[in-house]
């Protein structure tokens, strides 16, 4: 049980290749660092593998736990087991944190099946109390008003309750102080488990002196370049990116 | 199998065989007028009144100028201006002929009575099918009933307010309702008598080519207060048909009037109403209105602030899918010092949907210490969508506050894929997207209604989507 991806090539919808070829397997109770420059395509690695309608794939395969990803629409992947804390979490105005995420749950359960409430509230205070949020986000509308660091913090709170099984992790620590990364990685690290996996994508040693990776890949102009473990991540630390150009 | 609750048809997109004693045919001549009044058995007066309406009709010129296109497509000849089964308003249902009882029976509306109405009157194409009201009112001395027994039973009563808030030549289609006019509901609610629940009217077109000219009045004598409802549903016929009605409200006194519409009209109806209330010294008047259904609408729901201290209030929700123009809005006349309005207005467009704010709010001379408050916002989903905001605003002297806010926004694709992403289907996460961004509105309707509410948009949003 794994996400295999092989030969995977991706574009901006009649625009410019951004991933040339990416292959990586990421099996189960693993977690692989993905690190690389501005532009290399981490980002667009994440969208594309979570089908965002900007980008279409040119090549290549992915598949999640021998399912074909790329034949599958956005909220199936999500479905499936899929889940991506996203760069830039975004607004939902006038719907709370808990109507949206008693909704995702929903979306989870066979026909006729509900969410049940005292259940579920009880579970969603106890995983913002992990977090350090404030009771009172449950009614709050999802990131409206937040911080940066806010809404970061939030789509991690949807992690936790949605339990994924692939969770992307795309450049989480940007916009979080020091206690909030320590936080959010020690929920991180609360999650990892036999039966789930994480691809964490970040610029930074620092989200992964907190969450050690298993294996480190390093993307460089649509390519994996580098694989390797948790040495790479300290020879980018120290030399930066530079040595990829050789 | 488990016990699965009634759901009633809300959008009633089925229709019976047409069994009618009375038919007027198609256009609206003197002689249609004389079938009409002969068929209700009026009085000479109201035929002469009718007549007078009619003339005024066709001297009035169509809103060309400044009402949507749409309006031109309105044929008069091709309506037909009145059908009826031929049988008085029954009081039990099982007095109702069968097919016009299982109409009403699959939109839930006996199931609603039992469950929270204080009284309802149904009306099937030009005729009031059931009318009932909880004995005890009748006791306290509130009227409701048709338009026809109104006039015709309590002519006292109603005949002196009748077309004194929309007068005939008000407009084109004041003329044609008061010329036309059948059905709807007459309502006296006597000094001090406060309804604790709701009156309820339902109007539903089940022929081809109906024309439906409902006609309300409703009188809240001092400090008495009610809330009225109405819900309307066609099916969709080739032809287009047409709802022109024309609703009155007084309150007089410190009464409080409430009238809730939850307009649901099949994508072929052109639905033109007009809605005025008039709120005396400490009078309350709120519209509350929702428009999900009809080709075209064009309403403008208004209250005449006539008393020292009267408050007025619209909130509006609008959705405009493709193929259809919602032209909504509000009028506010300050005509009293002291006198405060609210008008609060939401329109979602979907894909060709298109929909339009109108409102005026008007500042009489010598009028002052009034307020009032517009917030007009518009949801865009989808490039193709179209929203336009047309505020008229005019204060005469000074001691006055009018504020208007307005803002537009955009349900996009980067919304829509964080949404996705978590597990809800596209057609979930746009309906959640508009249910968040009416959520404080939908607040606003009676519980019964807003839960009501919420089911129609999710059905709405799963059929723009396919």
């Amino acid at each position: 049980m794994s996400l295999v991806i092989k030969d995977l090539c991706a574009r901006v919808k009649d625009g410019a290749d951004i991933l040339k070829g990416i292959s990586l397997e990421i099996p189960k109770g693993r977690v692989h660092a993905v690190m690389g420059p501005n532009g290399s395509g981490k980002s667009t690695l994440s969208k594309v593998l979570c089908g965002h309608p900007d980008y279409e794939v040119t090549g290549g395969t992915a598949e999640l736990d021998g399912q074909d990803l790329l034949s599958m629409s956005v909220d199936e992947r999500s479905r499936a087991g899929l889940f991506l804390a996203f760069q830039y979490p975004v607004e939902v105005p006038g719907v709370t944190n808990a109507n949206f995420l008693r909704a995702a749950l929903q979306a989870r359960l066979p026909q006729g099946e509900t969410v049940d409430a005292v259940a579920f509230y009880k579970e969603l205070r106890a995983k913002m109390k992990q977090l350090g949020m404030d009771a009172k986000f449950t009614a709050r509308a999802v990131n409206e008003g937040f911080s940066g660091g806010e809404k970061k913090r939030n789509d991690i709170l949807q992690m936790l309750m949605l339990q994924p099984s692939y969770a992307i992790l795309d450049e989480t620590d940007s916009g979080l102080d020091v206690d909030a990364l320590r936080i959010v990685s020690d929920g991180v690290n609360a999650m990892r488990a036999p039966f789930r996996s994480f691809m964490v994508i970040t610029h930074y040693k620092r989200l992964l002196d907190y969450i050690r990776p298993d294996v480190v890949h390093v993307l460089y102009q649509g390519r994996i370049v580098r694989t390797g473990g948790f040495e790479l991540v300290e020879r980018i630390e120290q030399e930066g990116f530079d040595f990829l150009k050789d | 199998m488990a016990d699965v609750p009634f759901q009633p048809d809300t959008r009633g997109e089925f229709s019976y065989p047409e069994n009618h004693k009375f038919d007027a045919g198609y256009g609206l001549t003197e002689e249609t007028i004389d079938y009409i009044c002969d068929a209700k058995g009026e009085p000479d007066w109201l035929r002469r009144f009718r007549k007078d309406a009619l003339k005024k009709f066709h001297e009035l010129p169509m809103p060309y100028h400044w009402a949507p296109e749409g309006i031109r497509d309105v044929d008069f000849d091709n309506i037909r201006y009145y059908l009826s089964h031929g049988v008085p308003p029954r009081k039990s249902w099982d007095d109702v002929p069968d097919d016009v009882k299982r109409t009403f029976e699959r939109l839930g509306v006996p199931e609603q009575e039992r469950a929270f109405l204080a009284g309802v009157d149904a009306q099937y194409d030009s005729e009031t099918a059931y009318n009932n009201m909880r004995e005890e009112l009748s006791k306290q001395g509130v009227i409701f009933v048709n338009s026809t027994e109104g006039l015709k039973e309590h002519e006292d009563v109603f005949r002196p307010w009748f077309g004194k808030v929309i007068p005939v030549g008000d407009n084109k289609f004041s003329a044609l309702n008061h010329a036309a006019f059948s059905g709807g509901s007459f309502i006296y609610v006597p000094k001090g008598v406060k309804l604790k629940q709701p009156l309820q009217a339902y109007f539903r077109i089940n022929s081809e080519s109906m024309g439906q000219f409902e006609r309300t009045l409703i009188i809240a004598d001092e400090g008495a207060e009610l809330m009225y409802m109405e819900g309307c549903t066609a099916p969709k016929f080739d032809s287009a048909t047409l709802h022109s009605g024309v609703v009155e409200l007084v309150a007089l006194k410190g009464a409080k009037i409430q009238y809730v519409t939850v307009q649901n009209w099949a994508t072929n109806v052109y639905n033109l109403v007009i809605q005025r209330g008039l709120a005396m010294e400490d009078a309350e008047i709120r519209w509350i209105d929702c428009n999900l259904g009809s080709k075209l609408t064009m309403k403008y729901p208004a209250v005449v602030l006539q008393g020292r201290r009267a408050r007025g209030e619209v909130v509006s929700i609008s959705l405009a899918r493709d193929g259809q123009d919602q032209d909504t809005g509000a009028r506010m006349i300050h005509a009293a010092p002291e006198t405060t309005s609210n008008i609060v207005a939401k329109s979602i467009s979907i894909g060709k949907g298109r929909a339009s704010y109108r409102g005026e709010v008007n500042v009489l001379k010598g009028t002052p210490g009034c307020r009032n408050n517009t917030e007009c916002d518009a949801l865009l989903i989808n490039a193709d969508s179209r929203t336009d905001t047309y505020p008229a605003i005019t204060v005469n002297g000074n001691a006055s506050a009018v504020q208007h806010e307005a803002s537009v926004s955009q349900v996009d694709e980067e919304m829509l894929f964080y949404m996705q992403q978590r597990g809800l289907t596209r057609a979930q996460a746009m309906s959640l997207a508009v249910n968040g961004f009416i959520n404080d509105l939908v607040n606003e309707f009676p519980m019964e209604y807003s839960v009501e509410l919420r089911r129609l948009i999710d059905l709405e949003m799963e059929d723009s989507i396919g």
